[in-house]
């Protein structure tokens, strides 16, 4: 789960983490009030939306106009806002719709003597979060990696000890921070690591991190991203969530217990199993075909679920075809084409449907659909599928 | 022959009077009597508070320490909801269960860092998963939520990321005369207990194996390290099929480790890294079998 830079930055400075004095604002003519209360001769204004790049984003409606922008009075501020707020950002995370912003977030000019990277991941390789500090601030990481990967640190840590002295000070040596910077890191680093593990996030990263002219550290700017796996035990998460930056569909979806990424093709996928309906895009793809989504019912698919799948898939218009793989287990292949069958009454589908089935009580379920006598083409092999299901958009 | 699992495995549930808990169990046990019959093999059950009751035949005990008093259990399968599954591995391991197979799919990622630490003071015990299908060495034992039968006895080794992919592998090997000495799926989270690595090591080491299917998927770069491991130490012949070649940047594609971040972990990478240690990668999943059949055959 990802949340706001605003949002973030809320829960670091609860947390002790030192971040600017910032202002949320949602109506353009509170961008004036704010720039006086901030009163900094100049102040940033940066669009709130969880897509990254968003300085060198421009909007749809105003192609002059930059995602995050420096301004020098109140009225300056206002003209800024009227022209960020409702409109589209597009940024290269983005994709070529963009993403519209509903919230500004407002903060103060600052004395930036340096900037440099911060993030704390999980390294899955060692098991235990790790830090990764780059003096080249401001660029993407993976730049930084690929181009100077000398200037990156990186420094586990473990979740139930959490970040030692001795680590701050390494840190420091590493980054070149003097005495007074490498005082503020010794209550920075700690407090941003006992933050994440508290969170249980997945991903926090400040880029950049800046040490302002007196020698302070401070988050300039905060991406946090959850562990869906932990929301059960941060309830609060709940009111952090904004909808309008969620794919309706994966929402539609996750609440039926399925999983589903949209995709940009035409043929839709039902599938059991993450790594078969991974494959199952895979194969339609090496067959000349392009897959419109991720689609994955789980272990126990019944009726609604199927349905609600088949739902799913074909409100995306792209649909051409579908393809249905189900590798029968422990869930029976009859008791998926029961399902199947009701949903095929249920929802009228007009296009093309090719069924591969496998797997415990194939033979019973290859029966059912040919007995069923409905426009389904059924295959014999994964390949077959494939190729069958390509074949019909063309 | 065959890793992990053998005759002497004595196996009790974590998890016994939940509804998926007890369908596997029963399901386990049948098909050890199907194979081994009059052994027994599934000798019980935990559930915290229902301690001394018994449901279907199994005995139900308090602690997993009590049931491997009780029972001479030596490995746990568990099936414990998320929240308590961090938990119920680390009682499993204090309690000197040699093998513990985690089923349970939506563990946070940072009970499994805290877990992957305190089983570093249990060097006897060795976990599979979460979020995985379990072990199968075909007719001997079934730990998990395998169909069986699919299953045949042979000398492939089998280690998966993925649960139905797993299947289809199973599948596709039987249809061309090829059984496994054990099929172990490792799970889709960003940590688990075991990785590819440990599992190409006992593979090696295991008479009963003759070649290995590797099915690994995006996220992470654990198949590129068991690449470098492969170059160093396997002389069997391997294969793999690596899933998610069309898997968009920056989304979880169902698993919880199934994700490319900042442009890495993506299966053409680890594809690469497999094919230049001589591994014969199938590009398409349906072509599982038969890049097994040849990477045997390029090794004659």
């Amino acid at each position: 789960m990802k949340i706001h830079e605003y949002q973030a930055k809320k829960l670091f400075s609860e947390a002790g983490v030192a971040i600017p004095n910032g202002i949320v604002v949602k109506d353009p003519a509170d961008a004036a009030k704010a720039f006086a209360e901030l009163g900094t001769p100049v102040v940033v204004v940066k669009s709130q939306i969880h897509a990254g790049g968003r300085g060198k984003g421009r909007f749809k409606e105003h192609p002059e106009q930059a995602g995050v922008v420096l301004v020098k009075s109140p009225e300056d501020a206002v003209a800024n806002a009227e022209r960020m707020l409702g409109s589209t950002l597009v940024t290269i995370q983005t994709g070529d719709e963009g993403k519209q912003v509903n919230t500004l977030y407002i903060e103060q000019g600052l004395d930036i003597a340096k900037e440099l990277y911060l993030a704390i991941i999980v390294d899955r390789e060692v098991g235990k979060p790790m830090i990764i500090a780059s003096t080249e601030g401001g660029m993407a990481i993976e730049e930084v990696a690929h181009e100077h990967p000398e200037k990156i640190v990186k420094e586990h840590f473990d979740p139930g000890i959490g970040l030692q002295p001795y680590q701050v000070r390494k840190l420091s040596n590493a980054l070149g921070f003097n005495a007074v910077t490498q005082k503020s890191a010794s209550v920075f680093l700690p407090r941003m690591c006992e933050f994440f593990v508290k969170n249980d996030c997945s991903m926090a990263e400040i880029n950049p991190l800046i040490i302002t002219g007196d020698g302070q550290l401070l988050a300039l700017d905060a991406k946090v991203t959850f562990d869906d796996n932990a929301l059960f035990r941060h309830k609060n998460f709940d009111e952090l969530r904004d909808s309008s930056e969620e794919e309706p569909a994966e929402t539609r979806a996750q609440a039926a217990g399925l999983s589903y990424v949209k995709l940009d093709g035409e043929i839709g996928c039902l599938v059991n199993g993450a790594g078969l309906a991974m494959s199952t895009m895979d194969i339609i793809k090496l067959h000349g075909g392009e897959p419109a989504n991720f689609l994955d019912v789980g272990g126990g698919a019944n009726v609604d679920q199927v349905t609600e799948a088949f739902r799913i898939i074909l409100d995306d218009k792209n649909v051409k075809a579908i393809l249905v793989n189900i590798f029968g287990g422990i869930m029976q292949c009859d008791t998926i084409v029961e399902a199947l069958l009701v949903a095929y009454d249920n929802i009228g589908i007009t296009v093309p449907l090719v069924v591969r089935l496998e797997g415990t009580n194939v033979d019973k379920a290859r029966e059912m659909l040919k007995a069923s006598g409905k426009q389904i083409i059924t295959a014999n092999n994964l390949s077959d599928a494939a190729q069958k299901v390509v074949a019909t958009l063309a | 022959m065959s890793i992990l699992v053998d005759r002497n495995t004595k196996i009790i549930t974590q998890g016994i009077t939940g509804k998926s808990g007890l369908f596997h169990s029963q399901q386990c046990r049948a098909y050890a009597q199907q194979h081994r019959p009059g052994e027994d093999v599934m000798v019980g059950g935990v559930t915290p508070g229902k301690g001394g009751t018994e449901v279907d035949g199994f005995p139900v005990f308090n602690s997993v320490i009590e049931a491997a008093e009780k029972t001479g259990a030596n490995c746990s399968l568990i099936f414990v909801p998320p929240p308590f599954c961090a938990d119920a591995i680390m009682e499993a391991a204090d309690a000197g269960m040699r093998l513990i197979v985690a089923i349970t799919e939506g563990v946070p990622v940072l009970d499994m860092a805290k877990v992957k630490r305190f089983l570093q003071d249990y060097p006897e015990t060795r976990l599979i998963g979460p979020n995985c299908p379990g072990i199968i060495t075909p007719e001997v034992a079934k730990i998990g939520i395998m169909p069986g039968y699919i299953h045949q006895p042979g000398t492939v080794g089998l280690i998966s990321k993925s649960g139905t992919l797993t299947y289809e592998a199973a599948w596709q090997l039987g249809q061309i005369g090829l059984g496994q000495s054990t099929a172990v799926g490792i799970g889709g989270d960003p940590i688990n207990g075991t990785d590819f690595i440990d599992l190409l090591e006992m593979f090696q080491n295991d008479p009963g194996t003759e070649s290995i299917l590797m099915i690994g998927e995006i996220g992470g770069d654990a198949e590129v390290q068991a690449a470098e491991y492969i170059r160093d130490n396997v002389t069997k012949p391997v294969a793999a099929f690596i899933a998610g070649q069309t898997a968009p940047p920056g989304k979880r594609m169902g698993h919880a480790g199934a994700i490319i971040s900042g442009g890495s972990g993506t299966a053409e990478e680890k594809m690469s890294a497999l094919r230049a240690v001589g591994v014969e990668v199938s590009e398409s999943p349906a072509d599982m079998a038969a890049a097994v059949q040849r990477a045997i055959a390029n090794a004659k």
